[in-house]
């Protein structure tokens, strides 16, 4: 905590964090208002008289209705969990192994691993989705889950492996060569003691690949086609954007929907989460 | 219970070759200590008999057993770290009885070796509390608490109580005594506090550099080191060197050197004959030295100044100026000496030590 006078406290610390704050939720701020204006209110003329851009006083639950019962947004959100919580579930397995044998076992080229899965990471999507493609047709994956399910844990895998690596790192050896001596083989010790230490790690790992996997578009746009088929993210877009009619309100209502399970994922885990990037082991 | 033989251990880790040739055995309910200084094996030593570490080459035999491939697991051992690597996420009841329900203990059977080592070491009423709730001393009970559970063969130690601030390290030393007198393990401790070392060990081996020094009783390597190392590393104040000419005197033998002249009676001159008209390391331990008034008969004392005055109270430690060299005195209480006053320091030839120059081996 800053020291001293109220007025620093003030200068220093809740005026800016005032500003920080206003200027990150204004978006939903924003989407929600949009998502409850009626579209009178809406497609009017920002100058015109009476208007209030920044609340509305006949807000209504008419596009949020119309969301849920005259498009496919439910069979959407239900695609979006299925195949972001598969693909995360699939990608923690593999970081969880893969960050343990990095940080843990002795192997030849074990650090020329450890950056060349970095490096996979970095390869922007935006040219991985062509080869893919190509692989996704091959299989005859294309426009089902399983193309997202599949191709999500490639950039999946390498963020939890890195983000665990660093996590089993910070882990004191000592306790896993205190549990080989007290009687338990390699997999007992990272099952009983190194896995739970790390739980933090974990389920911030886990929450963060949730959030990609949820967010993601490109691959999502390219690899699924028929509307019934589609995640929230690209559904929401391609089907309530015709031509150049923008469905504003539903628009937004999607939006707000959709965020509302990662939302709900970030306040339910916050401590967990906060402890896993800072990568606090208490002894 | 049993006995552990290391023999020739060797262990390189690239370049670095940390332990060389060591050759000990630590006989059944015997409690050795390993000291030495910072990076000189102990640890790598240690490890190896717990089996944390591979062998580069010879052999480790716990009771009957040559153990060099066998996993920590199956070594029957039980290790207490330095940094005690509690299990954070288990209560102290769970850490303790870890060990034993990893090796399939019956529950009551467990339950009751918890309670019996928590007994024992003092601590029944922490037993549902989580690591992170308890002190430093606390900690330390339980990461013994969790090697006594276990009834193993063997006890390793690595400095267990650096950790504790000075006057619990000192009631934990004798706890620890305690306990290894009243369980009769077989206990390998390592530290580099010669003073543990000397209270704990029935027996010590002082290591330098990945080298065994010296092996035997703590006073034994106390009067009699084997070399100048030795000598210099056990004892505090440490023992005061000084570079002497030995020279054959009308058939007595005198050591001269800065500041000194000492007449040595012919007992020491026998055992230095083959070093005469050579230099040679006496060795002086401070509390040898006294405070003398006049001249001594026997011609074994030299004039100093002293420069330090440290007051601890059972005695005075005299920082004291010979020749161009200085020494320390562990003096009396009683002994009335300010800075800058010249004095005559006397000395007991039964206990001086004398060391080669170039091999440092005691003479
Ligand atoms: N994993 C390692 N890789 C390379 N060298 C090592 C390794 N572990 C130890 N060493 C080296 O081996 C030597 C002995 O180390 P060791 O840890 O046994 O010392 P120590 O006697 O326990 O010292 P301290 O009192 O500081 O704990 C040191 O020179 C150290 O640098
Ligand atoms: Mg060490």
């Amino acid at each position: 905590m800053i020291e001293g006078a109220k007025w620093r406290r003030w200068v220093y610390f809740y005026i800016p964090l005032g500003i920080f704050i206003v200027w990150l939720l204004f978006p939903f701020y924003w989407m929600l208002v949009t998502s409850v204006r009626p579209d009178r209110e809406l497609y009017r003329p920002w100058m015109a008289p009476n208007y209030a851009p920044f609340w509305t006083t006949h807000p209504t639950l008419v596009h949020i209705i119309d969301l849920l019962t005259q498009t496919l947004f439910i069979r959407w959100m239900a695609n979006t969990l299925f195949i972001a919580i598969v693909s995360t579930l699939i990608s923690l397995f593999c970081g969880l192994l893969a960050g343990y044998a990095l940080s843990r076992l002795k192997f030849p080229f074990a650090g020329m691993l450890g950056t060349g899965i970095f490096i996979t990471y970095l390869v922007p999507q935006t040219l991985l989705f062509i080869p893919l493609a190509n692989i996704i047709r091959n299989f005859n994956l294309g426009d089902t889950p399983w193309a997202l399910i599949l191709t999500y844990p490639t950039f999946l895998i390498p963020f939890c492996t890195w983000l665990l690596m660093g996590y089993f790192k910070a882990i004191p050896r000592e306790l896993e060569e205190c549990a080989r001596i007290d009687g338990a083989t390699r997999w007992k010790a990272m099952l009983y003691v190194i896995f739970p230490i790390a739980v933090p790690g974990i389920l911030s790992a886990g929450i963060f690949a949730f959030t990609l996997s949820w967010n993601e578009f490109i691959y999502a746009l390219v690899f699924l086609s028929s509307a019934h088929e589609k995640t929230v993210s690209v559904g929401v877009t391609s089907e309530l954007v015709r031509g150049d009619v923008f469905y504003w309100g539903q628009l937004m209502a999607g939006a707000l929907l959709g965020s509302i399970p990662v939302a709900f994922i970030y306040s339910f885990f916050v401590e967990y989460y906060v402890a896993g990037l800072t990568g606090s082991v208490k002894g | 219970m049993a006995r552990v033989v290391i023999r020739n251990l060797n262990k390189s880790y690239n370049e670095v070759h940390a332990v060389k040739g060591v050759n000990l055995e630590i006989r059944d309910r015997e409690f050795m200590v390993l000291v030495g200084p910072s990076g000189c094996g102990k640890t790598t030593t240690l490890r190896m008999v717990a089996g944390l570490e591979s062998i580069t080459s010879g052999d480790i035999v716990i009771g009957e057993t040559v153990v060099n491939e066998l996993p920590p697991m199956d070594r029957d051992i039980a290790m207490v770290f330095q940094n005690y690597a509690l299990y954070p996420h288990m209560s102290v009841y769970d850490n303790m009885a870890f060990g034993l329900k990893m090796r399939k203990f019956a529950r009551p059977e467990i339950d009751r070796r918890v309670r019996e080592a928590a007994d024992i070491l003092g601590i029944e009423n922490l037993l549902n509390r989580k690591p992170r709730q308890l002190s430093g001393g606390q900690r330390q009970r339980v990461a013994l608490g969790r090697a006594i559970v276990r009834h193993p063969q063997v006890f390793l130690f690595d400095e267990p109580l650096s950790n504790l601030d000075a006057k619990l390290r000192v009631q934990m030393r004798v706890e620890l005594k305690k306990i290894h007198d009243r369980l009769g393990t077989t206990a390998i401790y390592v530290t580099h506090d010669q003073i543990e070392a000397m209270t704990l060990g029935d027996r010590v081996v002082v290591m330098k550099d990945g080298v065994v020094q010296q092996v035997g009783e703590p006073l034994d390597l106390y009067n009699e080191p084997a070399n100048r190392f030795v000598a210099g590393f056990l004892g505090s104040p440490a023992m005061n060197f000084a570079t002497v000419a030995l020279t054959d005197v009308a058939g007595a033998t005198h050591a001269l050197g800065e500041g000194l002249q000492l007449a040595l009676p012919p007992q020491i001159g026998e055992r230095l004959r083959s070093h005469i008209g050579q230099q040679v390391t006496l060795g002086i331990r401070p509390e040898d030295l006294r405070v003398e008034s006049g001249e001594a008969a026997n011609g074994l004392s030299f004039g100093a100044v002293v420069e330090v005055v440290e007051r601890l109270g059972s005695e005075i430690l005299l920082d004291v100026k010979v020749g161009s060299g200085t020494m320390v005195a562990a003096v009396e209480p009683t002994v009335q000496a300010k800075v800058r006053d010249h004095l005559r320091l006397a000395l007991n030839p039964e206990r001086l030590h004398f060391f080669d120059c170039r091999s440092e081996a005691a003479i």
